[in-house]
């Protein structure tokens, strides 16, 4: 039986998250009635020209360094030309000749272990507009709200070789980006778009097979299907004795198969050439300078920092930085409140636990670190019962309450009422003549279940300590 | 020796450029696209092996635009132009078959 | 009072001095183009009644002191390659019949706040491409010196409507010569501006590195003052620079005493009309009468302008041309079967057959193969020439050129042989390619009384250096006879 191996590089677009289109003063805002964010620009009218986003230049450096790219200091955009509806211009503003960002890498992890995966370049460029198609009326119909979004292309080297790397490529792509601010990579709005190329050989062989690239992979999971689907297609071609086409494949997910992108009027030559319309770009050490020093702190120097400095173990540390956004409420709260190891604990328990029945993404979590670390304040000065903190803080994770008020409104303080307490308890001891005397005797096991009452009674609203110390003295008296 | 432009070659320059020409239209083209390459082949005389290609005559400066939003919601005016329009959006042939 | 004799600046200073109304002279061009259009044809709209309206607005802006510019009030006419808010703007092509863009061009709006008052739209070859306005879709224009020859082009229009005294002033395009070569046909002035110094924005695109808007006009006084009011700084356009130096009329002193002037001896050898030769020659001695130093020099990439040019243009205009496929604006086909059939319908009828030609030609010269041999190639070549101007500028102030080897052709005869018009644009192109300031001035007549033109040619950013030098020759030479009458300006 011979074995295969599959090859696999990828191409990643990215959107960046700026306020405006890389060449107009549209609104990259998601979502909006069709053509509601364009402009002679976006739509390519006759006579219009791009002006290039700073921020977009800013945000590719950011990138590519944290990538540990090399950058094109003299770097432009090239027209890539090709006739389709949703590219208004019929040409694309991208680079091809002198990208932005080339020769970096970013390092995986796998159950195999750490491995580095080669970046060969990252460019920018502009999104396409969005077709959607009009089964009633057997057409398409354009919509350029999304055309001239910001994009950055990362071109990975083919060094991947398992689904398992891919989606562990892809996930550090997207922290990092997320992390720098730079996009919030949310596949399922299209923000983070991958397109696979590969290719199987014989275990051992020093060529690389023929290459297909795969389009169309909205999700990761359909990312790890596209890949096997591919991978088996290939190798029964091969064993067939058959050739593998180097083409453009579309994956159906639903099929679980993907189709030949096939077509004469495809002529695949795409005459790219420096686009006259925008001058050259100079990127100076100075101003290389100034984004490196802007850098934030990125996730492995965060993890490291969370164990030394906060002295959280390896795995809490991972959990926590998975998601720059939760990272940082994390830290304001624990900046806050003062004790991080208690308020990792939260994070780890009630945070995460909330966010995936809620089935959100980390990003879309937001409450005030100030209610998170009032609450803890209070548990810890045992002012709320942990149990009711948790349903508390399920109000601050949903609606940001104020805990401190919400507490006090719905009663849930503990008081010091010794009144209060000391007929609750002796009610409880007449109701429970039987455990009583078991108590009487000498027969201290009996005291968890009294306990449990009293807490029962007062709705929380007691400290168990004192609900136990107080118990005592009304059983002494009945001796 | 300048490229000889044969049918294969127009065929595939129609599909770049979108657009079909008869077989009269063709040959004529044909002739005339091979004319033109054969007066600029005197290009070939030059030697500019150490000359860097000229695609800017001013490049000293980069330019900008803030990353503020300028452009309020055209669509009326982007749309009023179009051949064929529908729900606010550009109709066309259908895309994929 | 002869109105339509006036220049735009004459007219400018009697609206200022409440001799003449600003409806006067809008009156005056409309009667001209009642007269001549029908005949010359440079205009393809024009906007009478809404003129009217406009010169009473801009008569009132200039009594409240809205309006101070010289050339507040005066009429003028915009090449239809020039985008106007609600206009028809065709760039002569079928492809574009009913599009109306619903912006301005920088131009235009710098137009509007200086009180100039448009009245319509000029006639060209179709985006530019041609060198007589004769592949417009809408019909030729005709040289209103004679009406069997040709204007030039690619605007034609532009330079038969100030030549038939249908306007005083006009915008053209120049991205080979297209202002320069017309405007010696039609015996006007014409200046094609440094690159970058007249925002292209709303400008259709035809090659965007070799594109620049300029004005057209009866004498050098009236372009330096219309350039003044388009020229600036553009947002818009990443290519548009920052220039303060374009105050011009005080360079227009008439004293040339000291400067240098180059004549390139291969802008005379074979090929050069013997009458635009010798026209040519008397300009050389009127320029050394005026004190002006003439020394002839060589430049050697003479030979390869063309060929890189019509390479680079036509690589940038199959790309900029894509954008016409029949799905946002203009026309498409009625009958297609698929998107790409549409696309195809749509192109092959809507284009003429020069712009399709240079599609082609651009197409193939980017083709995946072909890339480095040609486009390259032409970018190296650039640069070369490029080189070779640098290093003329170097020891000379403004370089002398004929604007075309021949007088205006009889119409039909140019679009028969492509390459051989091509060839009529030698004196032009390199002015584009390297981004330079270039003006021609009318400096003769040939024996059949078509009129000849010298083109002056300034390093980047010289543009006072030509103006001055193109006045001094203007003043020394005296006035031009205007077509049909003989008589003088």
């Amino acid at each position: 039986m011979k074995q295969y191996e599959t090859v696999i590089g990828l191409e990643v677009h990215v959107e960046l998250a700026t306020k405006t289109k890389i060449f107009c003063g549209c609104s990259t805002e998601f979502g909006g009635a069709p053509n509601t964010h364009t402009c002679p620009v976006c739509t390519g009218m006759p006579g219009s020209l791009p002006v290039l986003n700073k921020k977009v230049v800013e945000f590719a450096l950011k990138a590519g360094l944290a990538a540990n790219c090399q950058i094109h200091q003299y770097c432009k955009f090239d027209r890539k030309n090709y006739f389709y509806p949703d590219n208004p211009q019929n040409y694309q503003i991208s680079q091809l000749y002198l990208p932005i960002c080339h020769d970096g890498w970013v390092e995986i992890e796998t159950s195999a272990g750490k491995k580095k995966i080669r970046i060969h370049e990252m460019h920018m460029e502009e999104d396409a507009g969005k077709l959607i198609h009009d089964e009633w009326e057997d057409c398409s119909l354009v919509d350029y709200n999304r055309s001239g979004v910001p994009l950055i292309e990362i071109v990975s080297e083919p060094d991947m070789r398992s689904s398992e790397e891919v989606i562990a490529y892809l996930e550090k792509l997207r922290c990092m980006m997320q992390y720098l601010g730079v996009s919030d990579c949310k596949l399922q709005e299209g923000s983070m778009r991958a397109d696979v190329n590969l290719s199987v050989r014989e275990v051992g062989a020093e060529e690389f097979g023929t290459r297909t690239e795969m389009k169309n992979l909205n999700s990761f999971k359909a990312i790890a299907r596209a890949i096997e689907g591919e991978r088996e297609r290939q190798i029964e071609l091969i064993k067939e004795g058959k050739a593998v086409t180097q083409e453009t494949r579309r994956w159906d997910d639903n099929k679980e198969y993907s189709y030949a992108m096939r077509s004469k009027e495809d002529a695949k030559d795409y005459r790219y050439f420096p686009d006259p319309d925008l001058p050259p770009i100079h990127i100076s050490d100075a101003w290389i300078e100034e984004i490196k020093a802007e850098q934030p702190e990125l996730r492995e120097v965060k993890q490291a920092r969370y164990q030394e400095e906060y002295g959280l173990p390896a795995y809490d540390a991972g959990i926590l930085t998975e998601s720059r956004h939760l990272a940082v409420l994390f830290e304001e709260t624990a900046a806050i409140y003062g004790n991080a190891k208690k308020t990792a604990n939260w994070f780890m328990g009630e945070v995460l636990r909330l966010t995936k029945d809620k089935a959100m993404d980390p990003e879309q979590v937001s409450f005030s670190p100030k209610h998170l670390a009032d609450l803890l304040v209070m548990v810890e000065k045992s002012e709320v019962s942990p149990q009711n903190a948790k349903k508390v803080f399920e109000k601050v994770f949903a609606e940001d309450i104020d805990p401190v008020a919400y507490i006090e409104e719905h009663g849930l303080k503990i008081v010091e009422d010794t009144g209060l307490l000391e007929e609750t308890i002796n009610r409880i001891l007449d109701a429970n003549p039987g455990p009583l005397s078991e108590l009487l005797g000498g027969k201290d096991k009996v005291m968890g279940f009294f306990v449990g009452q009293i807490m029962k009674e007062m709705k929380g609203k007691a400290n168990p300590a004192s609900a136990r110390e107080t118990l005592m003295k009304e059983v002494e008296k009945r001796k | 020796m300048a490229k000889i432009i044969d049918d294969e070659t127009m065929e595939n320059v129609c599909i770049l450029a979108k657009l079909s020409l008869s077989e009269e239209e063709k040959e004529k083209a044909k002739a005339q696209m091979q004319k033109m390459l054969d007066y600029v082949e005197k290009l070939d005389e030059l030697d500019t092996s150490e000359v860097e290609p000229m695609s800017h005559i001013f490049q000293d400066e980069n330019v900008f635009r803030e990353d503020v939003v300028t452009n309020g919601d055209n669509k009326e005016a982007m749309l009023a132009n179009a051949p064929k329009a529908k729900e606010g959006q550009y109709q066309v042939p259908k895309t994929i078959g | 009072m002869e109105l339509e004799k006036l220049t735009a600046l004459q007219l400018g200073e009697k609206i200022k001095q409440r001799q003449v109304s600003v409806l006067d002279g809008v009156k005056t061009v409309f009667e001209q183009i009642e007269k001549q259009d029908s005949e010359v044809h440079a205009y393809l709209d024009t906007y009478r009644e809404e003129a009217y309206k406009r010169a009473e607005e801009v008569q009132k802006g200039i009594e409240d002191g809205t309006y101070t510019s010289l050339l507040a009030g005066v009429p003028i006419a915009i090449k239809d390659n020039i985008c106007i808010n609600g206009k028809k703007t065709t760039c002569a092509s079928k492809i574009l019949e009913n599009f109306m863009p619903q912006y301005n061009a920088e131009v235009i709006d710098r137009l509007e706040k200086a009180g100039l008052v448009i009245i319509g739209k000029t006639n060209m070859d179709e985006f530019a491409m041609g060198s007589t306005t004769e592949t417009s879709a809408y019909g030729i224009t005709r040289n209103p010196w004679n009406l069997e020859h040709v204007p030039g082009g690619s605007s034609g229009g532009s330079c038969a409507a100030v030549a038939a005294g249908e306007t005083y002033l006009a915008l053209g395009s120049d991205t080979g010569g297209s202002i320069r070569q017309p405007s010696s046909y039609c015996g006007v002035t014409g200046i094609k501006p440094t690159y970058g110094t007249v925002s292209r924005y709303g400008l259709v695109a035809y090659a965007s590195s070799l594109d620049q808007i300029g004005p057209v006009g009866k004498d050098v006084a009236d372009c330096a003052a219309l350039l003044e009011i388009i020229a600036g700084h553009d947002e818009k356009d990443s290519t548009s620079m920052k220039r303060e130096d374009l105050q011009c009329s005080k360079e227009l002193t008439g004293d040339i005493k000291g400067m240098k002037f180059g004549v390139p001896e291969e802008y005379l050898a074979e090929g050069l009309d013997p009458e635009v030769k010798a026209s040519f020659m008397g300009v050389l001695d009127t320029l050394k009468e005026l004190g002006a130093e003439v020394e002839f020099f060589s430049i050697k990439t003479m030979e390869y302008m063309i060929p890189a040019y019509y390479i680079i243009a036509s690589a940038e205009a199959s790309s900029n041309l894509e954008r016409f496929d029949g799905v946002k604006y203009g026309f498409r086909a009625t009958e297609y079967e698929g998107l790409h059939d549409m696309y195809k319908k749509t192109r092959t009828a809507g284009f003429g057959e020069e712009v399709k030609r240079r599609i082609m030609l651009g197409s193939f010269v980017l083709s995946s193969g072909y890339y480095d041999a040609y486009y390259l190639k032409a970018l190296r070549t650039k640069a070369l020439i490029k080189k070779e101007f640098d290093q003329a500028f170097g020891k000379y102030d403004v370089l002398l050129a004929p604007a075309s080897p021949f007088t205006a052709p009889k119409i039909g005869e140019s679009l028969k042989d492509p390459l051989a018009m091509y060839l009529g644009d030698i004196y032009t192109v390199a002015v584009n390619l390297c981004g330079l300031p270039g003006i021609t001035v009318p400096c003769g007549k040939d024996s059949k009384g078509l009129p000849i033109g010298i083109q002056m040619i300034g390093d980047c950013f010289m543009e006072k250096k030509i103006l001055r030098a193109a006045h001094a020759y203007e003043t020394s030479r005296g006035s031009f006879a205007v077509p049909g009458e003989g008589g003088t300006r």
